[in-house]
């Protein structure tokens, strides 16, 4: 096995060990940021399959995570409470979503597509924004988290915890195996050089279209969890800063390495929480640090985990 | 037998004909070269037979059939394969994923997303096969972005013949190489001569002349001239536009 599975298992493990801890210590909102960071790292996941492995700057992302968080609300409202059925409602919208503005934005480029996926994003915001049944931009609380199997099992905070880590695991896994199969290596290849692709017989536009769509499911997926994490749904899931916020964990994490995205992701929440918790401006020292990633080790945490560790290519 | 069959292509950027009427026919087995000035219309004559880009009229055939509409990859799937001139490969995959890759690309479906791609045998023996064949056996496993100029330049080579072309396109092959790797890119296009038919651009005209068994002379988008390399050479019009002392 590699450096990057056993980089990301070891991630999985240690997250798995926080509720015991958090019970030593007595401090069960350690459980709570956990989830946070594990629901986020399913986004980022996400995110890196296309921009990582594509190459396409997607800055409409949060939209997928919205769609997940409306599908809770919407199909609690109207008695379906099953998390599964949720998670497949979200993950359809989604897929619908990301088929419709993936066939217009894959047609463009560069920073045009960067601009068509944030046009595309901010329609989905205002859409949730003035869907006045769901409580417009104020958004929605919910009565209660999500079932499973007919109980209300994730209203304990540390089992909800080992759901969400257990979709982290799943979203990791699945994706491993996609980006090493022949799928991944297309889609690679597309990254590398589009024009050698259609020399040698592919057309790139069909696995775009294809990444674009699983990516968007994804996150839609960790959408439903987020919902169920605040019990609030709100058209704020959906922002552009949030789109923003989810390439910046890419950045941090190290871009097309999943490991690197899950990393990305878990320092990002716990920086957030860390640096909040010492002032009110903590956006300055993030921003201090995300330069200094950027400056000196443009991999990310990735990159600085493989310089340490010579020979052993991830 | 024809097998490729180049009927008044005609291609304008704006007041500009970079091909301008031009009619070419190359024989199946043949090593035909294509040769002219800078500016000539070489490389725009190899991305319109390549389908990279539509020509304003005029027919091409393949095979007997008019692939003139055709887009690139349908033309690869019907066996016209290209090598680049500015050579243009996969920088982050290993010589062998180059070519894998391009086998892959006529091996079956490539919405596969299970299985590791790099464990499927019959994709990496063929691309070994290809690899071994341009001299690149021993460095398979190397980032195509950390070999050589001239080991890109054959592996360039090598990824357009995993696509098990009956007719190939080479762009400069020889391109920004030194005595020793244009040396070693010769013998591998002589090796193929007769195997695979090929459309030959080249600058350096001692390998022109050494490889050919046809030669056309591209000048101002038309060929003025197509023959026996002696024949060319001895061809007061070519002469006069082209050649010019430089085979005197």
């Amino acid at each position: 096995m590699s450096a990057a599975p056993k980089a990301a298992i070891a991630l999985l493990v240690l997250m798995a060990l926080v509720p015991p801890l958090a019970a030593a210590i007595g401090d069960p909102f350690l459980t709570v940021i956990a989830t946070r960071m594990a629901v986020f790292a399913i986004a980022a996941l996400s995110l890196d399959l296309i921009l990582g492995y594509g190459a396409l700057v997607s800055f409409g992302h949060a939209a997928y995570l919205g769609l997940g968080a409306y599908a809770v609300a919407v199909c609690a409202r109207h008695g379906i409470t099953d998390l599964v059925v949720q998670m497949a409602a979200g993950a359809g919208a989604a897929a619908v979503f990301a088929a419709v503005s993936g066939a217009i934005s894959l047609r463009t480029r560069g920073i045009y597509f960067i601009m068509i996926t944030l046009a595309f994003g901010q329609m989905a915001y205002f859409f949730f924004v003035s869907l006045s049944a769901y409580g417009g931009d104020d958004g929605t609380s919910l009565a209660a988290r999500s079932t499973l199997l007919g109980r209300d099992w994730l209203e304990n905070d540390t089992a909800f915890f080992y759901v969400v880590l257990a979709c982290l695991a799943l979203a990791y896994g699945g994706l491993h195996r996609l980006v090493h199969a022949r799928f991944g290596r297309v889609l690679i290849g597309t990254r590398e050089s589009e024009l050698r692709m259609r020399a040698i017989g592919y057309r790139p536009f069909r696995y775009r279209l294809a990444a674009y769509v699983i990516s968007g499911m994804i996150c839609a997926v960790a959408g439903v969890l987020l919902a169920n994490q605040t019990e609030y749904v709100s058209p704020a899931y959906m922002a552009w800063t949030r789109s923003g916020e989810l390439i910046v964990m890419l950045l941090l994490g190290g871009i097309g390495t999943l490991a690197g995205a899950m990393a990305g992701a878990l320092v990002t929440v716990g920086l957030e929480e860390l640096l909040a918790g010492w002032s009110e401006h903590w956006r300055l020292g993030f921003g201090l640090i995300l330069l200094a990633v950027v400056l000196w080790s443009p991999a990310g945490l990735a990159g600085l985990v493989r310089r340490l560790l010579p020979g052993d290519r991830a | 037998m024809t097998l490729l069959q180049v009927e008044n292509l005609r291609k304008s950027y704006g007041a500009l004909a970079v091909t301008d009427g031009l009619s070419l026919s190359v024989a199946e087995g043949e090593l035909h070269a294509i040769i002219g000035p800078n500016g000539a219309g070489k490389t725009t004559l190899i991305a319109q037979l390549s389908g990279q880009l539509a020509p304003d009229s005029g027919t091409v055939r393949f095979g007997g059939a008019d692939i003139t509409r055709l887009d690139m990859a349908s033309r690869v799937r019907a066996g016209l394969a290209r090598s680049f001139q500015i050579t243009t490969l996969m920088p982050a995959m290993t010589a062998l994923e180059n070519v894998a890759l391009a086998v892959q690309g006529r091996s079956g479906s490539s919405f596969r997303f299970w299985r590791p791609v790099a464990r499927e045998a019959a994709l990496n023996d063929q691309a070994m096969d290809c690899l071994a064949q341009v001299g690149l056996a021993d460095r398979a496993g190397r980032p195509a972005g950390a070999m050589s100029h001239g080991e890109k330049r054959q592996l360039e080579l090598a990824v357009a013949l995993a696509c098990r072309p009956r007719l190939l396109l080479l762009d400069e092959p020889l391109a920004g190489t030194g005595p020793q790797e244009a040396e070693v890119l010769v013998g591998l296009l002589a090796a193929l001569r007769g195997e695979v038919t090929m459309v030959l651009i080249e600058h350096d005209m001692e390998a022109v002349f050494a490889l050919a068994d046809r030669v056309s002379v591209l000048v101002y988008g038309q060929i003025i001239a197509s023959g026996t390399p002696g024949a060319i050479r001895q061809d007061p019009a070519v002469r006069a536009a082209y050649l010019g002392e430089e085979a005197c």
